[in-house]
């Protein structure tokens, strides 16, 4: 997933859970069965995780541009600088 | 929510705050809502009234009496009572008891427990009961001829989730006869 995607997974994760905790607690009491929110519920919650775990391509619509191999070789990597260091003298 | 792990971590955590706070939403809204069931005692026989000669607990130096009856009760829960109970959701079951309470020099309060029962359901929360007394009514001294009694009917309401209420219903003027049989 890109940045883009991981923003959208996790509004619409946060989003799906609470709007089907919302329509299972309503439905629920409206109906009088404790049972039936919690299957909506769940429901709910399996739905989400369908929609927001796997890694579908419609999170991935701003790919990240990753440097190219043939650009590595004509920039090469800094090293870094080796200083030597003079013993102290003591007397 | 760069990984799946991570991803799924985060969603089934939330889902269980949710699931919480609704399971708290629930038992916040049986508050809203106060029954009151009525109901209806007969004591149709007393059959047993008998004096048991291992007295205890009043500390008279002469043989205690402790008394036994067997009593027929006819309890009818007249139309909405209890089913009303059952029409808030949040319902797991409702535990009934019938309590005598009566006064004596001794205790200003005696509770004697005669007869209790669960309502599992809905469907057999609208019942009469003729039975006969499951627990014995001791009274712990002598205290018990010609004595005047209330039947108090208790029940505890016990929610799927949340708090357990308790109330009752006084019933009084019953009376227990003034000799043994």
């Amino acid at each position: 997933m890109d940045w883009q995607g991981q923003k959208l997974a996790e509004q619409l994760m946060q989003t799906m859970l609470v709007a089907f905790a919302l329509v299972a607690f309503l439905i629920g009491y409206w109906i009088g069965s404790f049972q039936m929110m919690l299957l909506i519920y769940a429901g709910g919650v399996v739905l989400t995780t369908l929609v927001t775990v796997p890694n579908w391509p419609f999170f991935n619509r701003h790919p990240l541009k990753w440097l190219d191999p043939s650009e590595v070789d004509r920039h090469p990597r800094p090293q870094p600088v080796k200083s030597k260091k003079k013993p102290i003298k003591q007397k | 929510m760069h990984s799946f792990g991570y991803r799924a971590n985060a969603l089934l955590t939330f889902s269980v705050t949710i699931l919480a706070v609704m399971c708290a939403m629930a038992s916040f809204s049986d508050n809203l809502n106060s029954p009151s069931p009525t109901a209806e005692v007969k004591v149709l026989s007393i059959n047993w009234f008998q004096r048991q000669p291992n007295g205890n607990d009043e500390g008279q130096r002469d043989v205690e009496y402790i008394f036994k009856f067997a009593v027929h009760v006819y309890m009818e829960h007249k139309t909405g009572c209890f089913q009303w109970f059952f029409s808030l959701w949040d319902r797991d079951l409702v535990f009934v008891f019938l309590a005598a309470e009566y006064a004596t020099p001794m205790n200003s309060l005696n509770q004697v427990s005669l007869w209790d029962g669960i309502i599992p359901s809905k469907e057999q929360a609208k019942f009469w009961v003729h039975t006969t007394n499951k627990y014995r009514f001791i009274d712990q001294g002598n205290n018990l001829r010609g004595k005047e009694y209330n039947l108090t009917l208790h029940w505890h309401v016990m929610p799927k989730t949340g708090k357990m209420f308790a109330d009752k219903i006084v019933m009084t003027g019953y009376r227990l006869p003034d000799e043994y049989r």
